[in-house]
């Protein structure tokens, strides 16, 4: 019996500090800072800049078209309506679908794998553009 | 007449010559006091021809100004000249604007020409005058005067002193959003030349200034605007009938402004947003503009025209052709004073794709 309870005492004791740990490991990861806060911005804003750059530059395709040529600061892109039903393909498409099909058509261009670092670029740099405006999925 | 051109287009499947058919239908009502002095004029404007390399342009861009030309061509009555409202070339270069000439020299009929800053900003409109036009000039025609400014100038220090090379200056002012661009405008020079133009002309006499750039103030960061247009207006207050007609902005546009009339025209190359649709900053769009539809990018004509212009009462009726899209016919209405859509000006009547956001 004592036994016994000696190892239910020490199997509390044993979660108890197990819970103090996870709960320790948990407020580390909220707390954070006006400078975490700042260099994660920076991040972000890097990688806005570099979308930024893309936007505008001749890379993307093969014809020298750019995609600011028609979209100047990203304007008409609607990020914020996306996913929606793209009545010309007659299926719901996201903003990276748009994006690739801008690529291949006017851009007459290769389109970008979802993952690749310039396609998160882009929507990046469109979606900072439009900043602020309420999301509006599936709008027209 | 829309609903039977696409009926035929699509009875035919005959592509460009059958879109371009109806408009040799178009007989235009003139009704003037001398009806053999009523007239009218084309426009065709931004084309925006575009060098991939050697021999090689941009298809897209191309083919706008190649269908309309084609289309002007079929216009009947024939129209008693062309205007080319700039922007010719993307980044002003030779080989750009000669392969634009070339395409326009299919059209029939004398065309004129106004430089936009995509033909400017390399050279400074060397080129463009040894070969094309003046950059400023004016000229009658039926007892209307015409009057062409360079409008696309910008401040010296800007033009001379801030880029390292002609083509890099050419493609900080070819990005529409630059925020290193420069404001455009007429200048000192340009606008004591306009004086003295518009000093022999009766003020009873239609005027009709072309500009590249509107010679109104509706949005600063992408140029649709003009420096000193104030001062210009200034200019064209005295007379009695005063329009302007403008490019640079690939969009419908109208505005009356005191005794101006105010037109944009259409691009053959591709559309732009309005600027309100950049939700970051405010612009001025004119309130009585009744936007065009928004652009179907699927089909890459659309939001993209030219336009003929009836001169009868010496106010422009401004006839916009727009591919896959209705016809859209902007009238001076005598009796608001103010330019009018025939169909879509009263608000119930407009239609979804005229919103813009």
């Amino acid at each position: 019996m004592g036994k016994n309870k000696c190892l239910l005492s020490a199997c509390l004791a044993g979660l108890l500090g197990l819970g103090f740990l996870v709960f320790s490991l948990s407020s580390q990861a909220d707390d954070f800072t006006e400078n975490d806060l700042k260099r994660w911005n920076q991040e972000f804003m890097s990688v806005v800049m570099k979308g930024e750059k893309l936007f505008h530059s001749a890379d993307l395709g093969t014809n020298k078209v750019s995609c600011d040529q028609c979209h100047p600061n990203a304007a008409n892109t609607h990020p914020e309506t996306y996913p929606k039903f793209q009545q010309q393909l007659g299926r719901v498409i996201t903003l990276s679908d748009m994006v690739n099909w801008c690529i291949q058509n006017p851009l007459e261009g290769e389109p970008l794998p979802l993952d690749d670092a310039r396609m998160t670029a882009l929507l990046s740099y469109i979606t900072f553009e439009r900043r602020g405006v309420s999301l509006a999925p599936g709008k027209h | 007449m829309n609903m039977n051109r696409r009926a035929f287009l699509k009875a035919t499947g005959t592509g460009l010559m059958a879109s371009a058919f109806p408009i040799s239908l178009v007989k235009l009502a003139f009704g003037g006091q001398d009806p053999s002095q009523d007239f009218t004029f084309g426009y065709i404007s931004d084309a925006h021809i575009q060098q991939i390399k050697g021999t090689q342009f941009v298809r897209n861009w191309d083919m706008g100004l190649i269908r309309a030309v084609q289309e002007a061509n079929l216009l009947t009555p024939r129209p008693d000249f062309f205007m080319f409202g700039g922007d010719l070339a993307q980044l002003g270069k030779k080989e750009e604007l000669d392969h634009g000439l070339e395409i326009m020299s299919n059209l029939r009929g004398k065309v004129r020409y106004v430089i936009g800053e995509h033909d400017y900003y390399l050279d400074l409109g060397k080129y463009w005058q040894d070969k094309i036009s003046p950059l400023y000039y004016s000229f009658d025609h039926k007892g209307v005067h015409f009057v062409v400014l360079n409008s696309i100038l910008t401040y010296d220090k800007w033009t001379h002193e801030t880029w390292p090379s002609p083509m890099d200056r050419m493609l900080a002012m070819a990005r529409l959003d630059n925020p290193k661009g420069s404001p455009f405008m007429v200048g000192d020079q340009q606008i004591a030349w306009l004086k003295k133009d518009l000093a022999k002309i009766n003020q009873d006499t239609p005027v009709v200034v072309f500009s590249h750039s509107p010679i109104q103030k509706i949005f600063k960061p992408w140029n649709f605007w003009t420096q000193d247009a104030e001062k210009v207006q200034a200019l064209l207050k005295p007379f009695e009938k005063a329009t302007v007609i403008y490019g640079h902005v690939h969009q419908v546009q109208y505005n009356q402004i005191g005794n101006i009339t105010f037109h944009a025209v259409m691009a053959t190359a591709w559309p732009w947003p309005y600027p309100e649709t950049y939700s970051q900053l405010t612009s001025c769009l004119p309130k009585i503009t009744v936007p065009m539809n928004r652009a179907d990018p699927f089909f890459e004509r659309d939001a993209t025209g030219w336009q003929f212009v009836d001169m009868k009462s010496g106010k422009p009726a401004v006839h916009y052709q727009l591919p896959d899209n209705p016809n859209r016919t902007v009238i001076f209405d005598t009796v608001t004073g103010k330019p009018k859509d025939v169909k879509y000006q009263d608000y119930n009547r407009r239609i979804p794709p005229q919103t813009h956001f």
